[in-house]
């Protein structure tokens, strides 16, 4: 049940070989698993079936072009529709011409109202404007402990009476305040209940009358089934939403909810809460929601994260060391603490398509304590031996083991999966490099531009690396290799190509050589 | 509603089941009541079926298992009228829901011992509320109750336990905010004992299932309790939120791998119009459901049975007037 939609499509189209034009029933078999995966993503019966009508009005028919497989083409047909529902562009928040800015935050218990009020805050203090917080939940017990708890964390404004029981004169009260103390946004936290009931909105139809908030998001749980439409059809109807936070991303929800209030409601999607940290607020980008609905992986954000790590000048360097064959074991270590801050390894793969799906079929839980043997070793080796691998000798081995609590033979595994990994690299250097001054220019375009400190590994070497060194189980077989783009260990299985379709163009050519090679095993 | 009534009862009704159930009954159930209205069964039927099982929260694997065994008890017993094949419809419906409580354990609660109950569960399902609501629970049947303030992460999750302490007169643990819930779990355990409580109720920090350290924590509090008293905790309930779609059998899942979860709580059972999740996991799992939450209130909560739920979605009091 976690194929993903991917890897079925492909299944469908496996021995339909390269017809002229997607058939009617073709078609009618793909839209079946379009339908399941939609389902289980939990976006909405009615949603599912509109969408799905659509897709198969526009692939029935359609010419399947030489250059990919109709699996292909109906992900592509698939994805475009979706980015479309979920809105093409990214829509920022309005602000007042007058400030303050008033933004309300409703939504049902739990959803996480109070948390990004402190995130949404902190935003936009780094945005450079002076946000205020008020504290309207007056019937939660300890709700406005906790929005005085963030806000001491964000260092941030709060203001509340505790002993006022009426939200409406709390709220006017609290953007009084901030006027005085010349506040640029107020956000106003506001009560919610299990359920939607009419006292709790008779309520904040008095707030919004009173207060008449810019900005009116709707703080929606991703792990939400059916049910996310009803409750965000009746919120907009009574308050008029002007946005939707949708939280809880980093889980593994796919965030179909998502898709459906955009689609039946209508209100643009403005964030997604991805962490229990005041940091974890991110803008949303429709295509990447796109790809995780359908199981298909983010990697744009993987590439973004990636950048954040490492600067261009950096890049440079590594990429120039990977291009001359100079690539040794003090970079792989840098590289891998860089990939280390980018957050957890399994964060990390849950990212690349196929990947995340794999792992769970398998089992395999992939923490970062794997990393250790791998540093462990390189910790273990003298400068001189970082730098020249090759003066490693089997008395060398054994100090290392020794050192690093691994055995000779792990060590050596280690280094044999290194030589290969820097062989590959200089191929890849090779491939890419037109020559003269443009030479690295493939391997930096392999992700879409930016330096990343993952363009010049690929992670199923990382992972085979790993391995290697004492991982428990090794990795599955047939996981498909590599980020796509890098040339990585072989698509074996059924990650073969998902997702080519998504990938910037010049990244095709080399990935079709590559499957063409994996054809003839 | 005079379809309803042409059910019958399995099982005595349980007002408070009725009461949290009411949303998901006028909801989708009533139209799945009256798909049967027609008069003769028909292809269109099961289409309809499953479109609204699907939107109910049942998952797509489970809505086609469940109507491959109604279209197999139709043909095996012959049945021609509609208002039979909807009586079947609620038997292979109960038949599902036993999976999720064959293989419930019976609590042993042991003089001089304490009975721990681990609380879990990702954030916002209602942990807390449900903590409340069991102690209460176990108040009125006599035994001492002792709650531990586990979740040091989110800000003011003391603060809320302790409210709650005061109004049902509980003693809660706590230590300060951002602790090592290690310790106070700890503490709460020897207290346990000194003070010969019954229940020991831990409140956990929300957790997403996919954060891997974080579910490494709970091992870790498993590993405190049990310097103290080896069969604890005797009960790990993972609260689910009714609202949840499909991911709640991942998370279900995920926690089961990290603690073994014995008993599952739906939590805000009343404030969905769905309630099909139960079905889904289930089937998929056959983890136990034990209680769950059906209303705001201290006493709002009902032990699961498959018979008073599924008659809950079908009919209450309300509906025969």
């Amino acid at each position: 049940m976690f194929e993903t939609l991917s890897d079925r499509l492909y299944g469908i189209f496996e021995n339909m070989g390269h017809k002229g034009r997607l058939t009617e029933q073709d078609v009618d078999e793909a839209m079946r698993e379009v339908r399941r995966a939609l389902l289980e993503a939990d976006v909405n019966f009615k949603v599912v079936r509109n969408f799905v009508s659509a897709v198969r009005e526009r692939a029935v028919g359609e010419e399947v072009l030489k250059a990919v497989t109709p699996a292909q083409q109906v992900i592509a047909i698939v994805n475009e529709e979706l980015i479309k529902i979920l809105g093409s562009e990214r829509v920022p928040l309005e602000s007042a011409s007058q400030p303050p800015t008033v933004i309300m935050l409703v939504g049902l218990q739990g959803s996480g109202k109070t948390t990004h009020i402190a995130k949404l805050a902190k935003h936009l203090r780094d945005e450079g404007q002076s946000p205020m917080l008020v504290a309207a939940d007056v019937y939660r017990p300890a709700a406005i402990d906790q929005l005085h708890t963030l806000g001491r964390q964000i260092d941030m404004p709060v203001y509340s009476e505790p002993e006022e029981g009426d939200p409406v004169k709390i709220a006017w009260n609290g953007i009084r305040a901030a006027k005085d103390r010349s506040a640029t946004v107020v956000l106003v936290d506001t009560a919610g209940r299990l359920q939607i009931d009419e006292r709790m909105m008779t309520e904040l139809v008095d707030l919004t009358e009173r207060i008449s908030p810019t900005e009116t998001l709707l703080v929606a749980d991703a792990m939400t089934g059916q049910e996310a439409v009803s409750v965000a059809e009746t919120f907009h109807e009574r308050l008029n939403l002007t946005g939707l936070i949708l939280t809880k991303m980093d889980g593994d929800a796919r965030g179909g909810a998502a898709l459906s209030i955009r689609s039946v409601v209508g209100v643009p999607i403005k964030f997604i809460g991805t962490g229990e940290n005041v940091d974890a607020l991110e803008p949303f980008y429709p295509d990447r929601l796109a790809g995780r609905i359908l199981g298909m992986g983010d990697v744009v954000s993987l590439v973004e994260r990636a950048q954040q790590q490492m600067t261009e000048e950096d890049s440079h360097k590594l990429e120039e060391k990977v291009l001359e064959g100079r690539f040794n074991l003090e970079d792989f270590l840098s590289q891998l603490q860089q990939l280390k801050q980018m957050g957890p390894l399994s964060q990390i793969l849950e990212m690349i398509p196929g990947i995340g799906q794999a792992m769970r079929q398998s089992n395999v839980q992939i923490t970062d304590d794997q990393y250790k043997h791998v540093e462990a070793m390189i910790y273990s080796m003298t400068p001189d031996e970082r730098r020249h691998p090759d003066i490693i000798k089997p008395s060398r081995r054994k100090r290392i083991a020794a050192g690093s609590g691994t055995s000779s033979d792990q060590v050596n595994q280690m280094l044999n999966q290194f030589r290969q990994m820097q062989k590959m690299m200089s191929q890849m250097g090779q491939m890419g490099g037109g020559g003269g001054k443009k030479r690295g220019g493939g391997l930096r375009s392999l992700l879409g531009g930016g330096g990343n400190p993952l363009g010049g590994m690929s992670e199923a070497d990382l992972e085979q690396m790993m391995g290697g060194a004492g991982m428990p189980g090794g990795m599955p077989e047939g996981l498909p290799g590599g980020l796509p783009g890098t040339s990585g260990g072989g698509r074996s299985g059924g990650g073969q190509g998902s997702s080519t379709q998504l990938q910037p163009k010049h990244a095709n050519k080399r990935k079709k050589k590559k499957r063409s090679k994996g054809k003839k095993r | 509603m005079i379809f309803s009534r042409l059910f019958k009862r399995q099982a005595e009704p349980d007002p408070q089941v009725e009461a949290g159930l009411k949303k998901a009954r006028r909801g989708i159930f009533q139209d799945i009541v009256k798909l049967f209205e027609r008069s003769e069964i028909t292809e269109d039927l099961y289409e309809d079926l499953e479109s609204l099982l699907i939107q109910a929260d049942l998952g797509v694997e489970t809505t086609v298992e469940l109507l491959d065994n109604l279209r197999d008890r139709i043909r095996r017993e012959g049945i021609k009228l509609p208002t039979d094949a909807r009586e079947a419809l609620r038997t292979e419906m109960i038949a599902l829901l036993h999976h999720a409580t064959k293989n419930r354990k019976i609590k042993i609660y042991q003089r001089g011992v304490p009975f721990v109950t681990l609380v879990v569960g990702v954030n916002g399902t209602g942990k807390t509320t449900t903590i409340a609501k069991l102690a209460r629970y176990h108040q009125k049947q006599g035994r001492s109750v002792m709650v531990v303030a586990g979740d040091t992460f989110r800000a003011a999750a003391i603060d809320q336990l302790k409210i709650w302490g005061e109004r049902l007169g509980v003693p809660v643990m706590a230590h300060e905010p951002n602790s090592d819930p290690g310790a106070v779990v700890f503490d709460g355990m020897q207290a346990a004992h000194n003070r010969n409580i019954d229940i020991l109720l831990v409140d956990t920090a929300g957790r997403l299932h996919t954060k891997h350290n974080l579910m490494e924590e709970l091992k870790k509090i498993r590993r405190v309790m049990q310097r103290h008293v080896e069969a604890a905790p005797q009960e790990v309930l993972l609260v689910i939120d009714a609202t949840t779609g499909q991911n709640g059998l991942s998370q279900a899942r995920h926690f089961s791998e990290a603690v073994e979860i014995t008993d599952i709580a739906i939590a805000k059972l009343d404030g969905t119009a769905k309630g099909g999740i139960a079905f889904a996991i289930a089937r998929e799992l056959g983890t136990p459901i034990s209680y769950i939450g059906t209303g705001e209130k201290f006493d709002d909560m009902a032990e699961f049975t498959p018979e008073t739920y599924v008659d809950g979605l079908f009919f209450g009091d309300d509906d025969e007037d």
